[in-house]
């Protein structure tokens, strides 16, 4: 870098300004500074607002905020709804996340063959993931719908359903669950694929070959060859999809609004409601911060796996 | 392996495949099938129970785009959208363009760290700081307007979009603006004049992406706007046309419709150079 400095600088007297633009260092700071100033001011500042508003009495309409220690962490610990909203979050994180890495890693396979057709399957595919999560998800709210469901009415026209039995989806507490992680599944599904599909797409063919010629069968070459090579990619597809379902809230406010009886209360709905219509900033800071150790974990981990790739 | 047994084990495999296919596309296909076929039933179809639901058992009808043009804010909602959209693609691009520059070039070994700790706080989810900027906007006298909204979207914007960009400045030869230098460009004017132009398709990928992600956000919307003309779609539909025990099905599934198919298309061109941001360069 320097010796281009000095072969620019050289032919002729430079203002100040021209100065500035050339040095590298200054004008990297400069250029970034905006960035860095909007993140910090936009991104940590709440953030560490937040952590205060948890060891506050913070409310909407009071403006003076007292300090209170950790009162409002022994109230949420003390709730039966708190710790219900946990093991939800855990159940429809796990669940959902499992589905996803198996599912897309078979869809991704068979992406990964030529066929006729295959930009509008993957338009067809990626649908779900790039309509509005809101909006898609009211599409399932008619999908679930009581007395109009199409699950229902298939079920019965196959007869596959018992004559007095009509699943209320969203209104039993276990199917309730399973319409959300359904929904989550299909939602996150294509951003897996794609990425699990990019990983597939960087295995160097002769590898495929040299495994063909050494007479490797299918589940051979897949348990061998296939889902090591992907793995690290993998790993980060499953990453992105438990932050995105973990600290996600649309899905269960659009279809459930964590009903019935809180059996689908997620940590990021529970916060809502509480901080929001229930107007307890406090309360509701200290639930959300109860997102950010899994957070670390995950980020940890995607720095392990980014250095380790960089290595090798 | 005899030939006819070989060439009816690749029949049976393509076969197979294309099921595989088939099921696949309908999982997530059908629900954009189920809305657009109730957009434009008629509500005397829909209600009927008697009838077959995947097809027109009464001619299709336009009644209820009708009234969600005429009788919603729908409207209303789709122009902020696309107003807060403009506004957040412009400031993302204001700082997002240079940063990544700057980490791509300028920054050297620290510029690494640097870059990996913004991308980092795209992982800083909105549940996590909602309940702060409910504050900070009420202090800022913003709630209940757009302006809150162009205020706090860049949060999510500029970490992705600063991280895509380096990628794509990092793909332009140094030699080209070498070359410029030596014409008597500086640094600043090799990057506006002939870096920026050269990586027109990054910039046209980031602004795809904001508006996408504009079009996405909820959490910050609901928690910040409450009057109906104040929405944005993704807000708008589920809370204004989703209230109480009647549901206008055919409209709140156009709805849906409208927004989410023209953005699907949008998207799909630039789907690699996103997965390439996500992979965080762990493919080379």
């Amino acid at each position: 870098m320097s010796a281009i400095d000095t072969r620019v600088t050289t032919p002729l007297a430079r203002s100040h300004r021209a100065h500035l633009a050339d040095n590298d260092g200054a004008l990297g700071s400069w250029l970034l500074a905006p960035a860095v100033v909007y993140i910090v001011l936009l991104v940590a500042f709440p953030f560490l607002l937040s952590m205060y508003y948890s060891v506050s009495d913070a409310t909407v309409g009071n403006t003076a905020v007292r300090f209170v220690g950790l009162q409002n962490f022994e109230r949420i610990m003390q709730s039966n709804t708190f710790w219900r909203s946990m093991a939800n979050t855990f159940v429809f994180t796990l669940m959902s996340q499992l589905l996803v890495v198996v599912l897309a890693k078979t869809l991704a396979m068979a992406l990964y063959k030529d066929f006729r057709g295959k930009w509008i399957v993957r338009l067809l595919i990626l649908l779900p993931w790039v309509a509005p999560i809101s909006l898609g998800t009211i599409g399932w709210l008619w999908i679930f719908d009581p007395v109009y469901s199409i699950i229902n009415w298939t079920l019965r026209a196959s007869s596959l359903l018992p004559a007095n039995t009509w699943p209320i989806w969203l209104g039993q507490p276990n199917l309730a669950m399973v319409s959300i992680v359904l929904v989550d599944v299909w939602r996150l599904l294509p951003l897996a694929t794609v990425i699990i599909l990019a990983g597939l797409s960087s295995i160097p063919q002769d590898i495929h070959d040299a495994a063909e010629m050494d007479g490797a069968g299918f589940w051979r070459h897949l348990f061998q060859i296939n889902i090591p090579l992907v793995m690290p990619i993998m790993l980060i597809a499953l990453l992105f999809g438990i932050v995105f379902t973990f600290t996600d809230m649309i899905i269960v406010y659009v279809l459930t609004r964590g009903g019935p009886f809180d059996t689908t209360q997620v940590l990021a709905s529970l916060a809502f409601f509480t901080g929001v219509p229930g107007g307890d900033l406090a309360e509701g800071a200290a639930i959300s911060l109860f997102l950010f150790p899994l957070l670390v974990a995950v980020v940890i981990l995607l720095l392990t796996i980014a250095r380790r790739t960089e290595i090798t | 392996m005899n030939a006819t047994a070989f060439t009816w084990k690749r029949r049976a495999a393509k076969v197979g495949h294309t099921v595989l296919i088939a099921a696949f596309v309908i999982f997530t296909a059908f629900p954009f099938y189920w809305m657009f076929i109730t957009t434009f039933k008629s509500t005397l179809d829909l209600v009927d129970t008697q009838n077959n639901p995947y097809v027109f058992n009464q001619p299709p009808t336009l009644e209820n785009l009708d009234a969600l043009f005429f009788g919603t804010q729908y409207g209303v909602w789709v122009w902020n959208t696309a107003l807060v959209g403009i506004l957040v693609v412009i400031i993302t691009l204001l700082l997002a363009v240079p940063a990544g520059y700057s980490l791509a070039r300028l920054s050297g070994r620290w510029g690494r760290q640097l870059a990996v700790a913004i991308f980092l706080t795209y992982l800083i989810p909105p549940t996590i700081l909602f309940i702060p900027f409910s504050r900070i906007v009420g202090e800022l006298g913003l709630q209940d307007t757009l302006w809150s909204l162009v205020l706090v979207y860049p949060s999510f914007t500029v970490p992705f979009c600063t991280w895509l960009m380096m990628g794509f400045f990092k793909a332009v030869p140094p030699d080209i603006e070498e070359a410029a230098m030596m014409d008597g460009l500086s640094r600043f004017g090799a990057f506006v004049k002939v870096v920026v132009p050269l990586s027109s398709a990054g910039i046209l990928t980031i602004v795809i992406f904001t508006l996408t992600l504009v079009m996405q956000e909820f959490i910050y919307a609901l928690t910040f706007i409450t009057s109906s003309s104040q929405y944005t779609v993704s807000v708008g539909v589920p809370t204004f046309l989703v209230r109480g025990d009647v549901y206008f099905w055919g409209s709140l599934m156009g709805a849906c419709l409208i927004v989410s198919i023209p953005i699907a298309i949008l998207y799909n061109f630039f789907l690699d150079r996103f997965v390439a941001g996500f992979t965080v360069g762990a493919i080379k």
